[in-house]
């Protein structure tokens, strides 16, 4: 269970979370959706202490966060896997190295054990074979399933996606949407999922959140966001260029001539 | 331009200066905690021993030799003249064990070393790999700057101890080849000219300079802004940071010798 309240975040004098509330329960997948530096990821990296809010309140587990110290945040952060945007695999470490990360920093295993375990990450997300590859090796999407493969070694409570799907192939992709609902079915796992696809969030969803202007304009199931009458929502979610987002942003994209 | 402005410049410059001072010992004292606490990260500290040591001591040897055989001859200039060339040995040892060896050789490794932990640590940062370190409850100076660190104050006296004695076998080309010196003529001199004190001068200046490198590096890396640009921008700003700081701390500590403890 993730419970924000009130999260205020300002970088310089530009305001990204205003008076965010937003409530994940246990065992749910909660999609956000947003424009691009909506700040989305600024969400993600505060709820894992990435990023410590100005104000307001982010309970994970019960457990108040925002103002734990870092050692403390370490045993919060042991619950929670974070895929991120762009993969940030360890690129001095072979795709073994990255996946098993957890396993030798925190875990006294045997070689053979994590091995193998490292293999079924890899397995799950469609890889085999590729535990001696540098990632500087691997495409932008086989660095993102590798940075999932990671978190899922880890075997966490809670995971926030940031974009798994982007740069992936549909086939991939859907398969990656799968293995997000098996989390869910099987693990209880608890997700949030920031993407830009509608329909892998119409897909995976327990609910969606749409992120507009620093705080939540919307929340509920797939369904009522589906057949909202928001008119930003609406305009999101069909994908229009024209519509109150735009036109609040005074933006004319441009018409060639 | 006001006087009120220029104030408010140098003002900030001020500022600026004592927080970034302020940053490094904090950086400081987190490294000093992380090397005492357990698990330790035996593996990579020898992994980055071994990159500071063999990969730097080519270069530093060559420079230290050349200075050792640059030494001599300009001393030669000035001693023939007083029939004094006995003596060079003694300037050329004295002069590499207690200045130039540690001084070059920290220069060497802070252009070739604290370069590369920067950008290291910068393409990390910029990458996300920090936050990812972090998210993985790892903390980035246990896991990055400790083994840096640690590599660094192990083998930049041991580089030091390395140049020192090449630099004086520079020094005898010149004064056996050149000014017909005798081989254990040239030996015996600059054994009776070295105090065991002088070498350990040298030696502790250099492990403060391997605390500068490593803190400087790993600092300009962990707060690098701005993707590649901003890494290559943080790279540059690390070296010559590095250089002043090298270069003032050894007048500090030349100056705290010569007058505190008068040699
Ligand atoms: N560490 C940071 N320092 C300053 N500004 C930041 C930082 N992280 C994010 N921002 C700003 O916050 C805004 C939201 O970013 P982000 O969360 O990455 O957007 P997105 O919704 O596309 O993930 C952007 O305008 C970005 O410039
Ligand atoms: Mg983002």
């Amino acid at each position: 269970m993730i419970e924000i309240r009130n999260l205020c975040k300002t970088f310089g004098h530009q305001p990204v979370l205003n008076n965010l509330d937003l409530t994940i329960k246990t065992g749910e997948t909660k999609v956000m959706i947003g424009r691009s530096g909506v700040g989305k990821s600024v969400l993600l990296k505060s709820i894992i202490g990435l990023i410590r809010p100005d104000s307001g309140s982010i309970k994970v587990n019960g457990i108040e966060v925002t103002r734990i110290s870092e050692k403390e945040y370490n045993k919060v952060r042991m619950e929670i896997g974070m895929v991120f945007q762009g993969g940030a695999l360890f690129d001095s470490m072979t795709v073994g190295e990255n996946v098993a990360f957890v396993l030798n920093e925190f875990m006294d295993l045997d070689k053979k054990t994590i091995a193998d375990r490292v293999a079924d990450s890899l397995a799950l997300v469609g890889l085999k074979g590729v535990e001696n590859l540098m990632p500087s090796n691997l495409s932008g999407g086989m660095k993102k399933r590798v940075s999932l493969a990671r978190v899922l070694c880890m075997e966490p409570q809670i995971i926030l996606y940031d974009e798994p799907t982007s740069e992936i192939d549909p086939i991939t992709a859907d398969a990656i949407n799968n293995l997000i609902i098996e989390l869910r079915d099987k693990l209880r796992v608890t997700s949030i999922v920031v993407t830009h696809d509608m329909n892998a969030a119409y897909k995976v969803a327990d609910s969606i959140a749409m992120f507009y202007h620093g705080h939540v304009i919307a929340d509920g199931t797939p369904d009522e966001i589906r057949n909202t009458s928001h008119p930003v929502v609406r305009q999101f979610i069909h994908g229009l260029a024209q519509g109150p987002i735009t036109e609040d942003e005074n933006l004319v994209f441009g018409h060639v001539k | 331009m006001t006087t009120i402005s220029l104030f408010h410049r140098s003002g900030s410059w001020i500022f600026n200066f004592v927080q970034y001072m302020g940053e490094l010992a904090l950086l400081f004292m987190r490294t000093l905690y992380w090397i005492f606490v357990p698990s330790y990260q035996g593996g990579r500290f020898l992994e980055q021993a071994k990159r500071i040591g063999p990969g730097s001591f080519l270069i530093s040897a060559l420079v230290a030799f050349f200075v050792g055989m640059i030494i001599a001859l300009q001393m030669a200039y000035l001693m023939v003249k007083l029939s004094a060339e006995i003596y060079i040995p003694n300037v050329v040892a004295v002069s590499l064990t207690r200045e130039l060896a540690p001084v070059l050789t920290a220069l060497i490794v802070a252009g070739r070393i604290g370069a590369g932990i920067t950008a290291e640590i910068g393409s990390m940062t910029v990458t996300e790999q920090v936050d990812a370190l972090r998210a993985f409850a790892t903390d980035p100076v246990k896991y990055l700057v400790v083994p840096r660190f640690l590599g660094l104050i192990l083998m930049l006296p041991l580089l030091t101890v390395f140049a020192d004695l090449i630099g004086i076998f520079g020094g005898y080309i010149i004064c056996v080849l050149k000014l017909s010196i005798s081989p254990a003529m040239y030996l015996n001199m600059v054994v009776q000219s070295l105090a065991i004190k002088d070498i350990v001068t040298g030696l502790i200046k250099t492990i403060f300079f391997g605390i500068i490198i490593a803190l400087v590096g790993c600092h300009q890396g962990l707060t690098v802004k701005g993707g590649a640009e901003g890494v290559g921008r943080a790279t540059t700003v690390s070296v010559v940071r590095s250089f002043i700081f090298i270069i003032v701390t050894d007048c500090i500590f030349t100056t705290m010798f010569y007058f505190v403890f008068n040699q």
